[in-house]
């Protein structure tokens, strides 16, 4: 069947079966591989993405599901004036190690933000217990978050990287 | 890799459509709304239709929380999210919110669904007994009309409901009723997981005495997801930490775990025990006007 969907802004179309999971046509069909795949069992998280503007876990969606909705993808986070605060945030807070986690904890973050510009750790812990850092980095996660949320518009020119 | 076997995709754009590629397709069709449970058991081929039938298009008619006089009718779509966020609920029912608070994780929540839950009728769904608790009734849509089954006759065992092949769930009701109120308690292994053992309670008070009990178990193997000798022993009774302590010690012993990779049969008769009487507890506490907590 011909799935359509607006990915990121961008309109794009492409065939997949019926048992399409939406994580693998967005990697596998539409080559967007920024959005990881895991467990395939709704626990790990890693696949998250947005669907009509909520995380969803897209392991356990079908691409035909979301046929004429809205996705956004990690490779949707930055904008026009650089990398989104959150993305920032991850680099200059050491929120990855191996980085397998990372596009979903983004995802989740980038929300939580939007609908809770000032999070406490507990509400950020709260947020991503749906996902799993097998780095087991989660001070950093957190800490990332904090970050983004103390800088909503991201980086200070006179902030170095290291900062 | 995990993935569902070959399967046709169709999309119902209201109830009657739904219904009618229900009757269509037969009973190797199954309607699809979240997906959080139906998705999981057909990569594991323990479900395997030949069509799944989306109705996530009616979610704006099928989502909602509303007061209708002294009921509160909960639309089948309404999406856990929903559903924990609602103040009518954790007014009125606050045993949902807490339920809702701890199943699966907030992503999944975004996702799944009261109805969807409801009809996969897993032993451990946390709704199951939530609304067994709270005597709620179901409305079910098919060729032949509308019916509304009392939740005690909903379950017909293990993954299985009185809703027919070619019926929908499209609503579920809850009285408010005076001078009551609910509580949820559950052990989990992590966030995300199915309860070791739940139990939640609703308890209607008149001064000091309660006039009606029941209690709502998940994951133990409960008949209808009840408790009721631990509920007789409540009746007519005056609340105490003694009379919830005996009535969590009954609801221990009557209900029928199996011992698995959550835990051993007497660690959960265990946990039955002191959950049932925490959730009653805070239940009284609530009806009673004390503290909200």
């Amino acid at each position: 069947m011909r799935i359509e969907m607006n990915v990121n802004g961008r309109p794009m179309a492409a065939e997949a079966e019926g048992r399409t999971l939406l994580v693998h046509f967005l990697r596998d069909t539409l080559g967007l591989t920024g959005t990881h795949w895991g467990c395939d069992t709704t626990n790990c998280g890693v696949c998250v993405v947005w669907l009509d503007g909520k995380p969803v876990k897209s392991c356990t969606v079908l691409a035909a599901m979301a046929d004429g909705h809205e996705v956004r993808t990690v490779e949707g986070l930055e904008g026009e004036s650089g990398l989104d605060p959150v993305q920032e945030g991850f680099m200059r807070m050491h929120g990855l190690q191996c980085g397998f986690c990372t596009p979903g904890m983004m995802m989740t973050a980038r929300w939580l933000l939007d609908q809770n510009p000032d999070p406490s750790e507990t509400e950020i812990r709260e947020a991503i217990s749906g996902q799993i850092c097998r780095c087991t980095g989660y001070e950093n996660i957190v800490r990332a978050v904090r970050w983004a949320a103390e800088h909503p518009q991201g980086a200070d020119e006179s902030e170095g990287v290291n900062a | 890799m995990q993935v569902p076997a070959p399967v046709e995709y169709e999309r119902a754009l209201s109830v009657e459509e739904a219904i009618a590629l229900l009757v269509k397709h037969g009973s190797e069709s199954r309607l699809i709304a979240g997906g959080h449970s139906l998705l999981p058991m057909m990569k594991l081929r323990l479900a395997r239709p030949e069509v799944v039938i989306d109705i996530n298009p009616l979610a704006g008619a099928l989502s909602y929380v509303r007061r209708e006089g002294d009921e509160l009718a909960i639309g089948a779509m309404t999406r856990h999210a929903d559903l924990l966020a609602s103040a009518l609920v954790s007014e009125h029912a606050p045993i949902i919110a807490e339920a809702e608070r701890v199943i699966a994780d907030p992503v999944v929540r975004n996702r799944g669904t009261v109805g969807g839950s409801l009809c996969q009728a897993d032993p451990a769904e946390d709704l199951s007994a939530v609304f067994a608790a709270l005597g709620a009734t179901v409305r079910i849509r098919g060729p032949r009309g509308e019916r509304s089954v009392d939740i005690d006759s909903f379950h017909t065992g293990p993954y299985t409901t009185v809703v027919e092949p070619d019926e929908i769930l499209t609503e579920v009701r809850v009285r408010i009723h005076p001078g009551a109120s609910s509580a949820y308690e559950k052990v989990e292994r992590r966030v995300g997981d199915w309860a070791i053992a739940a139990a939640g309670a609703m308890l209607q008070v008149s001064g000091a005495a309660i006039t009606s009990a029941r209690i709502g178990l998940a994951a133990v193997g409960a008949e209808a997801f009840r408790a009721p000798r631990a509920e007789a022993l409540l009746s007519g009774k005056e609340g105490s930490p003694e009379l919830f302590a005996a009535a969590g010690a009954e609801a221990g012993r009557e209900c029928n775990p199996h011992s698995d990779q959550r835990g051993p049969e007497d660690y959960k008769r265990h946990l039955v025990s002191v959950l049932t009487e925490r959730a009653l507890s805070r239940a009284y506490a609530r009806a009673s006007g004390g503290a909200a907590r």
